[in-house]
């Protein structure tokens, strides 16, 4: 099932083996396999990264990713969050950054209203259903066997 | 020779499905009756033609003849002898005639044994199965030929990918196509009912096993999935909501939902109409499944190399099939007696509502899945993931489990809340007391694990009311098919909240005799050696691992490194006590010689997929059950017919 991630991950890696062997040359940014030190920062902080999506990869979050961008990002969030910004403040600086591609978490925006009135009208018609089903019921006495 | 034969054999099953179309279309007019007789054997013959199409494939892939395209791209001389067996549905037209053939056979098992049905919807029901069948016929002998030649034949063959040379994997793809394949049974009967609007408790009999068996294999393909992911990604994570493990959910969701719809048409002879929609959408959500998997909209292993041409016919198929039953259902649907009322307060109405929310369930993720690649369409691209599956589905699925606790409790038809209401103390009692606890273990803990635990143990304990007292040799199988799923969907809901709320994580680095502590377990590193394994080579990293001090457990993770593709994985270490796993990963070296570790400990992770197995055997104890109560129902009937028989030949 999910053996496409790693599937991809590998065709990635295939395809840019000499990119890929130049950044694994370089030590790892000081995060990206670094828990802050304040547990309450840190889990702040794994939240939002579980919440950001690894853009070389298919469907993992950067919290799930070896991919060397992953490790970046992980590092750049750790920091941020140890330096007191909002996870939030950061997560707009990414979309800004990369778009809402990065991001697992949908903003309310004209393109992606669909999304969030899905659940809604879902629920409306499951009650409509419902309702419509058990009326007749208690009109013909709930029983006609 | 053989892949001519092969190819043969195809085309003659591909024209006996058209008969099977006509002849069954036309025996349900007065006129045509006279074919009635013939179809069942059409059926039986296609079936047989097909399987020794596919056993021409598999004896060429076994043979590795390498002058047949298929095999050459997709085997190698030297490839083990269970992978060369895999090797036949490892690929696209491989995979794809697999799919006609398991249908087929389903078609000739219809056409052999079932005879509870009426007939008329019996060989409307033949009819629409070859229908469905003659799409994927043309599919493969129009653009997915799997016999075609290669001239000149090729040496030693370009290899399956070596992802799929994993013997989970081998049986990956049938454990789920038997699923969808199931559904299109079911689909099938919905669409021969409609014809003929004969829906009532004899075709709910009849669809039931069918639904049941699509329901236990998708289920453990699934299960199976999850837990593929879970040790082989490195990370820790059981489920990503990439879109291919939506393509398994949606199908489940929609059988979830028929599975009782029609246990409800049997049982009492009410949802007509609601089972024949959820036929028709099970079926649906297989064929879309099948469409993203396979239609290279997405990029993943699955999708094989495939043109856009052949991305085209899916859909046209996908319409074709999905656009042309609902437009039947719209026609017949109001023609159809909805069947037996019942009263608000019913083991219906459970029924109804959780059906209701399986399906809310199955349109967010369906929408969610589904987006992205319109977005795309218009050049944005968006992300759905967690964030949004998670508390939107909750929404739906929270309710649905409190239901799913009082609705066995239920009488059918009519019940009184009241009496209910007594028998609900104990496991709204152990909601509250799981409730407290949790937030007293965990002040910290979020509000969708939270409700996750207290449901999932006021589940556990309402699960097992139905027979708790009872003579447990009386309690028919069917029902402890019941108590053991819905238990086990208990089990696997506290395994996800308890995953989400107790997991601690441990990044550290660490050199040669280190020890580093995660959550209750210290794991010390012990030594760190190259080794070589047959198309790769690893450092393997040797840790002794002690819970609270206790006896030491060892761990040897790998970093491995495969030569061709050059692909870098990490083969990740379980210690798997009673009350969750230990999860350790060996990373890059740091500096200083000393080496990044990955820990995590998941306290009683191993329910999520312990609870997923406890689902399916509830579904087979069901399966087993409904099969042998029907095989001696049926017996008696003969016996009673035998009788009247004899008496009447006395004088």
């Amino acid at each position: 099932m999910t053996r496409s991630i790693l599937a991809f991950v590998s065709l990635w890696l295939a395809a840019a083996a000499p990119v890929a062997a130049a950044q694994d040359s370089m030590p790892p940014a000081p995060y990206a396999y670094t828990q802050l030190d304040d547990p309450a920062q840190e889990a702040e902080a794994q939240a939002l990264m579980e919440t950001l999506r690894c853009v070389r990869c298919q469907s993992q979050s950067i919290a799930d990713s070896d991919a060397p961008m992953a490790g970046d990002m992980r590092s750049q969030v750790r920091m941020r969050i140890a330096a007191g910004e909002e996870p939030e403040a950061i997560r707009a600086w990414l979309v800004d950054r990369y778009g809402d591609y990065i991001s697992y978490k949908p903003e309310l925006k004209p393109l992606t209203w669909p999304l969030f009135a899905a659940p809604v009208v879902l629920a409306a018609l499951a009650a409509l259903l419902l309702r419509r089903r058990f009326r007749k019921g208690a009109r013909t006495g709930g029983d006609v066997a | 020779m053989i892949a001519e034969l092969g190819l043969a054999l195809l085309w003659f099953a591909a024209a006996f499905a058209l008969l099977q179309l006509f002849t069954g279309l036309l025996s349900l007019r007065e006129a045509g009756a006279g074919f009635a007789e013939s179809v069942r054997p059409v059926a039986v013959m296609q079936g047989v033609l097909v399987t020794l199409s596919f056993l021409a494939l598999i004896w060429l892939f076994l043979r590795t003849d390498l002058s047949v395209l298929l095999v050459a791209s997709n085997s190698h001389v030297d490839k083990p002898f269970v992978f060369k067996l895999a090797g036949t549905w490892g690929n696209h037209e491989g995979s794809m005639l697999l799919w006609v053939t398991v249908m087929a056979l389903s078609g000739a098992a219809i056409a052999l044994l079932e005879r509870r049905l009426p007939e008329r919807t019996m060989l409307a029901t033949l009819a629409a199965q070859a229908f469905v069948s003659l799409g994927f016929y043309a599919f493969l002998l129009f653009s997915s030929n799997p016999f075609t030649r290669l001239e000149p034949a090729a040496r030693v063959g370009a290899g399956l990918n070596p992802l799929l040379q994993d013997l989970g994997l081998a049986f990956h793809p049938p454990t789920l196509y038997l699923g969808y394949v199931g559904l299109s049974v079911a689909f099938s009967f919905a669409v021969g009912a409609l014809m003929t609007r004969q829906v009532g408790p004899q075709f709910a009999r009849a669809m039931r096993p069918w639904v049941l068996g699509a329901w236990i294999f998708l289920t453990i393909g699934i299960t199976a999935g999850s837990y593929w992911a879970y040790y082989e990604l490195g990370w820790g994570g059981w489920w990503f909501w990439d879109p291919v493990e939506n393509a398994s959910l949606m199908p489940w969701l929609a059988a979830t939902a028929l599975l009782h719809s029609v246990s409800v048409l049997a049982a009492r002879d009410a949802l007509r109409i609601w089972t024949i929609m959820l036929g028709v959408v099970a079926f649906s959500m297989s064929m879309v499944g099948t469409f993203l998997v396979r239609s290279g909209v997405l990029t993943s292993v699955h999708s094989f190399a495939v043109s856009p041409e052949r991305g085209s016919f899916i859909l046209a198929l996908l319409c074709l099939y999905i656009g042309g039953a609902l437009v039947l259902f719209g026609l017949r649907a109001s023609t159809v007696n909805e069947g037996k009322q019942f009263a608000w307060s019913s083991r219906e109405a459970a029924l109804v509502f959780n059906n209701v929310a399986l399906t809310a369930i199955l349109g967010i993720v369906l929408v969610g899945t589904l987006y992205p690649l319109l977005t795309e369409a218009f050049g944005v691209r968006v992300s759905v993931g967690p964030p949004y599956f998670n508390p939107v589905g909750a929404i739906f699925a929270f309710p649905m489990v409190v239901v799913m606790a009082i609705g066995p409790l239920l009488r059918w038809r009519e019940d009184r809340f009241a009496r209910v209401g007594r028998r609900m103390i104990a496991p709204v009692a152990i909601f509250a007391i799981a409730l407290v606890a949790a937030l007293v273990l965990a002040p910290g803990i979020g509000i969708l694990p939270l409700l996750g635990l207290a449901l999932a143990a006021m589940l556990a304990v309402a699960s097992v009311l139905p027979v708790l007292g009872r003579n447990p040799r009386r309690v028919k199988l069917a029902v402890w098919g019941m108590v053991v799923g819905h238990f086990g969907l208990a089990v696997a809901l506290a395994g996800m909240a308890s995953n989400a709320a107790f997991t601690t994580e441990r990044l550290a680095a660490a050199a040669i005799g280190d020890t580093v502590a995660v959550g209750p377990w210290d794991v010390t590193l012990s030594e760190i050696e190259p080794i070589a394994g047959p198309n790769w080579t690893a450092l393997e990293g040797t840790m002794t691992a002690r819970y609270r001090g206790g006896a030491p457990v060892v761990l040897r993770p790998q970093a491995r490194n495969f030569f061709s593709p050059p692909t870098a994985t990490n083969e990740s270490a379980l210690a798997t006590r009673w009350n969750g796993q230990l999860y350790a990963v060996l990373g890059q070296e740091a500096d200083g010689g000393r080496w990044q570790l990955r820990l995590w400990w998941k306290p009683f992770v191993t329910l999520i997929w312990i609870g997923g197995l406890m689902v399916a055997l509830g579904g087979l104890l069901a399966l087993i059950g409904r099969v042998i109560a029907d095989w001696k129902q049926r017996a008696i009937r003969v016996r009673l017919a035998e009788r009247r028989e004899y008496r009447e030949a006395q004088p």
